[in-house]
């Protein structure tokens, strides 16, 4: 079982309530798209839900169980904004996710498991003695996800991961998702401010604003028929679309 | 790395300066060595003698030569110094680090500590230590070690706080990897360079403070020496025999400047990027010589209705290799009221096109044209008072980020109305009238009171709505407006998108609209400009993006989009390889190696910019020929 459920769940800075007893589920083997704008809480929630943001209420489990923030195996990974400074400057990518690796194994084994893991994420194994400032942004990217997967991770959160890279980029790191998605049967929390990227990859959409969620449900049915007035708002301005001042 | 600690060596100070440091270690080395015995050497008869061709600086009260025990002190001046500086940074970094260490609370209360004991001067603590250590060489040591600790700490404070926010180090958490070994793995390693440099300046004020401790009589006791207790020797027969004075004043002097030096040089060349430089300016003005403009183009008369015309337009910023042309011959115009986008990805050139059209190039870049007009007005011409007006009162610019544009503090009114008294002549009152009218036009509520509040009580979509009536206190012909919506919220970034179109039907005002977004310019504009490595390679009608575009780049562009009706089944279409960064252009068109398409020709030669029918050009040898059509994203288009 790994279900990523969030009960309740508040988060406080000072005395701003960035979250606001959010209830979420993310079932086994399925993408859960969280949308929202800036300032809404989305990464706070991602933050909270692997101990970087510390609980104010409420509880997250994992599999029903309270997820591990301390010591090895970390059973929920996440990939970050911006592949630029999610990797360590002064580590090749090899590096990287060689230290998200659980400890243990020959030096053999690491070596061929990290080999396995970029070519996963479709990267050319010779990468692995890169350092990142000789890899581009989608590569980057790809050796974010490979270290989050290295991890052995039950669940995976990935925060606004396509929002820092170009857009020639961003379909391919779109693909690779769904295709890790299906071939790992991984369960993914995928935190994006972009609807259309988020109904490419998701089966379930949630939306929160001001730290709430407020609609959530099937993606065809909550991007198709909202019946959030703010999910309704959220949908029309989505450019591209025909708007009534266009017509 | 070893490029940038060369570049250090390489400016004419930091050559002097590691000369020096040489210099100074290599006597600190050898000098008791080769005049240790000449230094020790009593010689009763020739008391405190003046300076003579025998001894240079004269001799001290037991007739030992004084230039000679200048330079043998200068191995424990130095080594003690350094033993100082060892202690104060190792001092400074347990103290620095133990609060990401120690967890939140507990790293709180170090981090209070060291704060206060930085507020106490260090010569004074210096001198407290010297006390309780009781006068000599080790309680010196400890005395300067200890109190130079507290800058460090809050240093190495800092610099582990600024890494510690970074995503990599929350991976690595993430990750289940230990804070010890997050530490050593990751934090230390990335502050270790201002550290060193730190150090290194620290040296030299720990010999100054050491030199004034046993100067004052609380350092280096006799019958050991260093500078300061030479010094102190010295100075009391200073108005007999200045130089017994001068000389440890002298070597002091020498090695502190040194060591600064050093450590300030090695600042400066690991700051500062590649190769930017008077030199490298140089070598640009004789390379960049514009092309002729072969790129075909019909030579149109300016008409009355063009508000921008750019041909040939050029940017070119000096590299680590020479000259790169950012912007490579880029040609267009804007007509009255008319919308035009200019989309590319990072490093494509479309901001800088923008800023060269604003003449906001940072000055070390270049721009070149054949043709940069405003309204007819030659945007190249030299600055005069008359240009300046033309640009802040017929021109507008937008930029990404709506906190950085404004002065934070000073009140958004008071921006606004700047303009009107700098450009118009008004009187205060009058621009304050006009500043908010410009804000209720760019409809920000309750403007009269919004005038007197500062840009951060605005939000982001208000502030950018501000910027734009800024645009607006002139009458501007022409919007240029560098991603204005990326730093937005969806719904706000429409609300901004039907403000610029609002106004450009109101006033027939002309927007250039840079984006990376597609989806966005097509929404917005007339027409499309596709920027790829610093040159157009198509210029079409909006509308036409997803059905007309002929350029391959552009298709594959417009496809790997997803939008609302992307088909679900099937993965995006991707762009294989990665963008050609402009100093690696090639001969032939930078796309070949990326695009389907391509074939030797394409290799070979760029292909210039061309119109095909009406106003839409394309630089391709092989425009809106079929993608391998059997592919399913051909398919995908066509269904859209």
């Amino acid at each position: 079982m790994s279900e990523l459920r969030f009960e309740d769940v508040t988060v406080r800075y000072g005395r701003t309530t960035a979250v606001d007893g959010v209830s979420l589920t993310v079932p086994e083997g399925e993408v859960v798209g969280l949308v929202g704008e800036s300032g809404s809480g989305k990464s706070t929630l991602a933050r909270a839900a692997v101990g970087l943001a510390p609980l104010a209420g409420g509880r997250i489990t994992l599999g029903g169980a309270p997820v591990p923030t301390r010591g090895r195996p970390r059973p929920l990974q996440m990939v970050f904004q911006d592949p630029y400074s999610s990797l360590d400057p002064r580590m090749t990518a090899g590096e990287s996710v060689t230290e998200a690796m659980p400890p243990g194994g020959s030096r053999a084994g690491r070596r061929a498991e990290v080999e396995r893991l970029l070519e996963l994420v479709h990267l050319d194994p010779v990468c692995a003695g890169s350092v990142p400032s000789r890899l581009s942004g989608g590569q980057r990217q790809r050796v974010a996800l490979a270290r989050a997967l290295a991890a052995r991770p039950r669940v995976i959160i990935a925060d606004e991961i396509t929002s820092a890279l170009d857009v020639s980029v961003q379909g391919a790191v779109l693909n690779l998702v769904r295709e890790l998605q299906r071939e790992l049967g991984l369960t993914i929390l995928f935190i994006s401010h972009n609807l259309a990227v988020v109904r490419y990859v998701a089966s379930h959409v949630a939306v929160l604003r001001n730290g709430r969620v407020v609609e959530q449900g099937p993606a065809d049915r909550v991007l198709t028929e909202p019946s959030h007035d703010y999910t309704r708002a959220l949908l029309a301005a989505v450019p591209g679309r025909p708007t009534p001042r266009s017509q | 790395m070893q490029g940038r600690w060369s570049r250090v060596v390489r400016t004419p100070l930091g050559l002097t300066a590691t000369a020096l440091v040489v210099l100074v270690l290599a006597l600190a080395c050898l000098g008791p060595v080769l005049w240790g015995t000449g230094a020790d050497a009593v010689n009763t008869d020739d008391i405190l003698a003046l300076p003579s061709a025998e001894h240079w600086a004269g001799t001290d009260n037991l007739g030992r030569d004084i230039l000679l025990r200048s330079l043998v002190a200068a191995r424990p001046s130095i080594l003690l110094a350094l033993v100082a500086i060892v202690i104060s940074v190792v001092i400074g970094l347990l103290l620095g680090a133990a609060p990401f260490v120690l967890g939140r609370r507990t790293g709180r209360l170090v981090s209070a500590a060291v704060n206060i004991a930085v507020a106490f001067p260090g010569i004074l603590l210096a001198l407290f230590f010297a006390v309780v250590f009781g006068a000599g060489a080790t309680g010196a040591v400890l005395a300067i070690g200890l109190s130079g600790a507290p800058a460090f700490a809050r240093l190495t404070q800092t610099l582990v706080a600024g890494i510690a926010a970074r995503d990599y180090v929350a991976a690595a958490r993430i990750a289940g990897v230990g804070r010890f070994r997050v530490l050593f793995r990751h934090v230390l390693p990335n502050i270790a360079e201002p550290l060193v440099v730190n150090a290194t300046i620290g040296a030299g004020s720990a010999l100054l403070s050491f030199t004034g401790l046993s100067f004052l009589g609380l350092g280096v006791q006799s019958p050991s020496y260093d500078w300061g207790r030479l010094l102190y020797d010295g100075i009391g027969a200073i108005y007999v025999n200045a130089a017994a004075a001068l000389a440890p004043g002298a070597a002091v002097l020498l090695a502190g400047l040194a060591f600064n030096l050093f450590g300030e040089s090695v600042a400066k060349g690991l700051g500062i990027p590649a190769g930017f430089g008077l030199r490298a300016l140089a070598t640009t003005r004789a390379a960049a010589v514009p092309e002729p403009a072969v790129h075909g183009e019909e030579d149109h008369e300016p008409s009355d209705d063009v508000v921008l015309d750019v041909r040939d337009l050029e940017v070119t910023f000096p590299g680590p290799t020479g000259p790169v042309r950012l912007v490579r011959g880029v040609s267009f115009e804007v007509r009255r009221g008319e919308a035009v986008g200019v989309v590319g990805e990072s490093g494509s050139g479309k901001s800088l096109t923008a800023l060269a059209i604003t003449r906001l190039v940072a000055d070390h870049g270049r721009v070149d044209a054949a043709r940069l007009d405003l309204l007819g007005h030659d945007l190249l011409a030299p600055d005069t008072a008359v240009r300046r007006r033309l640009l802040g009162t017929s021109l507008a610019m937008v930029f990404q980020d709506p906190m950085t544009s404004f002065n934070p503090t000073r009140r958004i009114g008071a921006q606004l109305a700047e303009v009107a008294t700098h450009h118009q002549g008004k009187t205060r009152r009058e621009a304050m009238a006009r500043a908010v009218d410009r804000l209720a036009a760019v409809r920000i509520p309750d403007a009269e009171a919004r005038a007197r509040q500062y840009p951060h009580e605005f939000s982001g979509g208000m502030r950018q709505r501000a910027m734009i009536g800024m645009g607006l206190m002139g009458k501007p012909a022409l919007i240029v407006a560098d991603e204005p919506t990326t730093a937005l919220d969806v719904t706000v970034q429409q609300q901004v998108l039907d403000l610029l179109a609002a106004i450009r039907e109101a006033d027939d005002v002309a927007l250039v609209l840079i984006s990376h977004d597609v989806t966005v310019v097509g929404e917005v504009c007339d027409r499309v400009l596709v920027m790829y490595a610093g040159r157009v390679v198509e210029d079409l009608p909006a509308a036409g993006l997803a059905t007309a575009a002929q350029h391959p780049y552009t298709r594959a562009l417009v496809e790997a989009v997803p939008d609302m009706a992307t088909d679900l089944t099937r993965p995006l279409a991707t762009i294989p390889g990665r963008p050609v960064g402009p100093a690696d252009a090639p001969p032939g068109c930078a796309y070949a190696d990326r695009c389907p398409l391509a074939d030797a020709r394409c290799r070979a030669e760029d292909p210039p910019l061309v119109a095909t029918e009406g106003r839409h050009r394309v630089a391709c040898w092989h425009p809106g020929e079929p993608v391998r059509p059997t592919e399913d994203l051909f398919e995908t288009v066509e269904s859209l």
